[in-house]
């Protein structure tokens, strides 16, 4: 291994090991607040996300969802814009497939239904992610601000159309979409049976391969890339900065609308008001964690599934709010330990150098 | 409706505001993005409902909300000033330990996930005005203003958060600075979390339920200027003022309402009614 890349291995690597390091401790002394071993609660974690095929196949729905987030938060923070936006996006990508699922006659086949569904998620994630972007281009509003504000717009716009037209009655969902519903894996992997993962998962694999492919072999990565890096000298090389905002806020909306899709076209077949439930906010996690390279992230969303699925197996011992504090420490711990662990990095390299 | 029932209604919504968009705009103009405000808010309600339960007094709860806020607030100026943390970064974390600390510590200390036992506030009154927590909401904005704009370190914090370059380079240790002003605008928006817990008499979870999110909408939507600020509050209150006592009588959906602030946020952040311009170094380390 040449010597630049273990160095950058170890720029990437060092900080998500330090975050956890801390945060493993943090949650030796919760469970021992609480008179259990730590030890036997971490094996139960374990055991629920991975010990069984229910478990694991869990696992792989919730890392369905937190990987097209993390991945649209991921992108945009490569083009240096931070969407805290996710939340929204994931709710309008929802509804927007599940209008287009209910809107559909019953019978369409599927090969026509899903990608219709999946381009009336894209199309409502668009609206939401792009919004940001023009405002932040032609005006100059900041993103992070207007992503949050937009959040809470959403939602709300959202429940009321949800509670004052479209719902069925006495709930606080929609009726059942009539076309565009994706099998389980369970259908082709029986153990899986009653699990709620399914072929969404694929996708966002495919998501997360395109992304990749995106950010790392084509023009319009590099573009981003660059202008993430520093906008002053990407727009002197040449770049629209502006165009490149645009169109990474628009696309960061339709990666995190697509992540909705998981719950309307896999799961439940109808959109739920708060369905998302902090999805949104822990993607920004998963980005942050995975160091905003699209593999990393899927890693990420993996590992942040594992704690929400393991949380669920050792509710009985301590609370599994447990899982939401080692979560807040992970991310606090890798923002902090980024800028020192390079700093530390790059003193021990002088020192061994001198 | 009653105009008077009206004014009193409105201010007594506006004072968590108040105390948050307050504490808020310090640490702003100090160069520290507040995205924690609703975090410092529910530790302070949080440690507010446990100093009461566990000596009787209220006065002890107030003193207990505003450390739960302070402790908060160090937590976040650790991450940014000295560990050079992203500030969003940071926020988001701050917010998400607290929601899960305070649940988790519910649990422990009482057995329930879902709130505390009933605890000791201030005789409020009819009005509510009975309550010193309104009083000191509403002084919050006028101290703050002193403070920024008359005071030397008022000065200092204005320098560090626009060109902390230039502030050190006169000496202004920028640093701690910046720590002061975390610092106070935990304990501030701590105060705001207290005046809820207090006045409900109990720690329900994520009780501050966005509101320290209106804050900040507030601080932004009031130009980063503490009279502004408080006039957005002021403004925010009043809309959810209407929406209550227009509940039931038809008229405009609620959720119509809820969305004011954060619209006329992302509106004045693009510049349609008055441009709002952020000091230059927030969210910057200094160098």
């Amino acid at each position: 291994m040449n010597e630049s890349l273990l160095r950058r291995a170890e720029e990437a690597l060092l900080p998500p090991i330090v975050a956890l390091l801390i945060a493993l401790i943090l949650g030796d002394v919760l469970i021992l607040l609480f008179g259990e071993s730590p030890l036997h609660v971490y094996g139960r974690m374990i055991e629920g996300a991975w010990g069984n095929p229910y478990g694991f196949a869990q696992v792989l729905y919730k890392t369905t969802t937190l990987t097209f987030a993390g991945l649209g938060i991921a992108l945009a923070l490569r083009a240096g814009l931070f969407n805290i936006g996710a939340e929204g996006q994931l709710a309008a990508g929802a509804f927007g497939a599940a209008v287009m699922g209910i809107t559909l006659p019953a019978g369409t086949p599927a090969l026509l239904a899903v990608p219709l569904c999946l381009l009336a998620a894209a199309a409502a994630g668009l609206l939401a992610g792009g919004l940001p972007g023009v405002l932040k281009t032609k005006f100059g509003a900041h993103e992070v601000i207007v992503t949050i504000m937009l959040n809470f717009v959403i939602l709300a716009l959202l429940n009321w159309v949800i509670v004052e037209h479209l719902r069925v009655a006495d709930t606080l969902h929609t009726a059942e979409i009539r076309a565009g519903a994706v099998p389980r894996l369970s259908e082709f992997i029986p153990a899986f049976h009653g699990s709620a993962t399914n072929v969404t998962f694929l996708f966002a694999m495919a998501a997360a391969a395109w992304c990749w492919w995106y950010l790392f072999r084509t023009p319009g990565g590099y573009a981003l890339r660059a202008t993430g890096l520093q906008p002053e000298a990407a727009e002197y090389s040449g770049i629209r900065v502006g165009r490149v905002w645009m169109k990474a806020m628009a696309l960061a909306g339709v990666l995190a609308a697509l992540g909705g899709t998981n719950f309307v076209l896999g799961y439940k077949h109808y959109y739920e008001d708060g369905f998302t439930g902090g999805s949104g906010f822990l993607a920004i996690a998963v980005a942050i964690v995975g160091r905003n390279h699209p593999f990393g992230v899927v890693l990420a969303a993996f590992f942040f599934a594992t704690l929400s699925q393991g949380g669920l197996a050792i509710h009985a011992l301590v609370p599994k709010q447990m899982v939401e504090v080692l979560q807040g420490v992970v991310i606090l711990a890798m923002a902090a330990s980024v800028p020192e662990v390079q700093r530390a990095l790059r003193g021990a390299r002088k020192a061994v150098a001198a | 409706m009653n105009p008077f029932d009206f004014i009193t209604q409105t201010l007594r919504i506006a004072v968590p505001y108040l105390f948050a968009a307050s504490g808020g705009l310090v640490a702003e103009r100090a160069g520290i993005v507040s995205l924690t405000l609703e975090g410092f808010m529910l530790s302070g309600a949080f440690t507010a409902t446990l100093g009461s339960y566990y000596s009787g007094s209220p006065v002890i709860g107030v003193l207990a909300g505003a450390a739960g806020g302070l402790a908060f607030g160090l937590l976040h100026g650790i991450a940014t000033v000295r560990f050079r943390a992203d500030h969003v970064v940071s926020g988001i974390a701050v917010n998400l330990f607290v929601i899960g600390l305070t649940q988790v510590i519910l649990m422990l200390l009482f057995d329930s996930s879902s709130n505390s036992p009933r605890v000791e506030g201030f005789q409020a009154g009819l009005s509510g005005f009975g309550d010193p927590l309104v009083w000191m909401g509403l002084a919050s904005v006028p101290l703050v203003a002193f403070l920024l704009y008359k005071t030397p370190f008022g000065l200092r914090v204005q320098a560090a958060g626009e060109h902390p370059e230039a502030a050190a380079s006169v000496g202004i240790n920028v640093r701690f600075i910046r720590y002061v002003s975390v610092a106070i605008s935990g304990v501030l928006a701590g105060l705001g979390g207290v005046y809820l817990a207090l006045d409900q008499h109990q720690f329900t979870n994520n009780m501050t339920a966005g509101r320290g999110f209106i804050a900040i909408a507030a601080v932004i939507f009031g130009r980063w200027d503490p009279w502004r600020a408080g006039a957005a509050c002021l403004l925010f209150a009043a809309a959810e003022t209407l929406q209550i006592q227009l509940q039931g009588v038809g008229g405009i959906p609620s959720q119509f309402i809820q969305i004011i602030p954060y619209a006329l946020t992302i509106v004045a952040l693009a510049g349609l009614v008055g441009r709002a311009v952020a000091p230059a170094a927030l969210g910057r380390a200094e160098e």
